[in-house]
């Protein structure tokens, strides 16, 4: 049972590695939307550091985001989708294996950079190991929510379009909490309660989102 | 006993059976607004601190009760789409879709209106407000991913998956956009909105509810008429009660 996840893994991850210049865009996207903070808004530190938890999240999100929309597409053009869904596989673990792959080639590494533009946003030093947690689990759920949208528009041919707006409202919880866990942090309190309900969205998008995607996948191998 | 939810599968039988209720149904719902109306814009007692501004409540509650039902209409009639497969439920969805998306728009106006008088400003971030606006997004998304899609079976079922992963979202949604507003509530605004309302100002809220609710049902069903004769175009029932009528027309006989 397990075959398709590890080959569906493997597979993907060395796709990746293959498409390095892919795998980079929404790191330096994060990196440049970053930059243009200070030159839009104030360059003064003080200001900054208090937009600092806020700003990093959204932009991580929206980095997240960018990246959503390529998760199935180049398998749904070769033809690949259509063999992962008739395999006697079940879909949810090939799927699962998918959304890790992304997370791994994405969310992680926008997790690793994150202290980076938070040091140069100036975010207070109490802010940094929240920040990375938060984002740590945070970008996972961003993955598996975004993993439903992107199975449901890759057939489309203006999906990409439509991929933000179904998408963004079922974000934004991970955005409250994801942004109030550092912004708690920074201003001293204890940051247990969002980080746990973050790793609550986690499980619990876990269980649904790959069984929600595997569904969307087939509707789209049909329209 | 299953009888009539078999029934229900058939958009023919549908089609037939509501056009019997639908002027039953209109009649009730154009009695219970206007009176509805009258009664709250005319000899409600006037609100002590907001004067006559709080009227729109009237408006502005049931639009939002229905907007927030109506996406739980969509969505379950899409999972009875899904699993049942069922033609009649994916005509309900998507009929459904837009008409919640207006009722949330105008329950978002309603509300900016009656905020410039009463907080003096037309928008803050309340986390109502937000929630509402949030949800008007929903229904966006599931609006618009069914009209991308070229084939109607595909539509129907991808805007069910979408508005039922909406639907088990949306409480996780409210429940964060509430818990972020109190992190950031500002201390001088506060919703003015009483716990307990005088029953003279309750009695006619009621009606109105009511009333938006049968509305709601008249403006459903007429919607999923109109999808249920233009997917039904090539059958045969349509072509012949379509005949049928425009004979009628020609020879100037009573329907």
């Amino acid at each position: 049972m397990g075959q398709g996840f590890v080959a569906i893994f493997r597979r993907d991850l060395l796709l990746a590695f293959r498409h390095r210049g892919e795998m980079a865009n929404p790191v330096i996207f994060f990196f440049i939307v970053v930059t243009l903070i200070p030159l839009g808004l104030t360059p003064e530190a003080s200001k900054l550091a208090e937009i600092a938890p806020g700003i990093l999240w959204v932009m991580a999100l929206l980095a997240s985001l960018l990246s959503v929309e390529g998760m199935f597409q180049s398998d749904y053009r070769d033809g690949t989708l259509e063999q992962m869904v008739i395999l006697p596989q079940p879909l949810y673990l090939m799927v699962l294996a998918k959304i890790l792959v992304h997370w791994l080639v994405t969310g992680l590494p926008l997790t690793l950079l994150a202290p980076v533009l938070g040091m140069m946003l100036s975010l207070p030093e109490a802010g940094y190991l929240p920040l990375v947690l938060s984002l740590f689990m945070g970008t996972a759920v961003l993955s598996l929510v975004g993993a439903i949208g992107a199975a449901l528009t890759v057939a489309l041919r203006k999906g990409g379009l439509l991929l933000p707006l179904i998408v963004m409202p079922l974000y934004m919880p991970v955005l409250i909490f994801g942004a109030s866990t550092v912004q708690r942090a920074v201003d001293g309190f204890s940051v247990a309660g969002p980080l746990a309900i973050i790793g609550a969205l986690l499980a619990f998008s876990l269980l649904v989102s790959p069984f929600a995607t595997a569904g969307a996948l087939k509707v789209s191998m049909q329209g | 006993m299953w009888q009539w939810f078999y029934r229900l599968g058939s958009p023919r039988w549908f089609y037939q059976t509501s056009g019997k209720w639908l002027p039953w149904l209109s009649i009730l719902a154009a009695i219970l607004l206007l009176v509805g109306l009258v009664w709250s814009l005319g000899f409600a007692p006037e609100d002590a601190k907001q004067g006559h501004s709080f009227r729109i409540i009237y408006i502005h509650v049931p639009a939002s009760f229905l907007a927030l039902a109506g996406y739980y209409v969509m969505a379950i009639a899409g999972a009875i789409g899904l699993i049942w497969k069922m033609k009649l439920a994916d005509m309900v969805m998507k009929s459904a879709a837009p008409i919640g998306a207006i009722l949330t728009f105008i329950a978002l106006i309603t509300g900016a209106i009656w905020g410039k008088p009463t907080w003096g400003t037309y928008w803050i971030w309340d986390a109502r407000i937000t929630s509402m606006l949030v949800l008007f997004f929903l229904y966006l998304g599931v609006i618009a991913l069914q009209y991308s899609y070229a084939s109607q079976d595909a539509a129907g079922k991808a805007g069910a998956v979408l508005s039922l992963v909406g639907m088990v979202n949306i409480p996780i949604i409210y429940k964060s956009v509430d818990w972020w507003y109190t992190l950031h509530q500002p201390a001088t605004i506060k919703l003015t909105e009483a716990p307990s309302m005088h029953p003279d100002m309750f009695q006619p809220l009621l009606v109105m509810i009511l009333g938006f609710y049968c509305f709601y049902a008249v403006v459903l069903i007429l919607n999923t008429r109109v999808e249920i004769l233009h997917r039904e175009r090539r059958t045969r029932w349509v072509q012949d009660m379509v005949v049928a009528t425009s004979e009628d027309k020609k020879f100037g006989r009573a329907q």
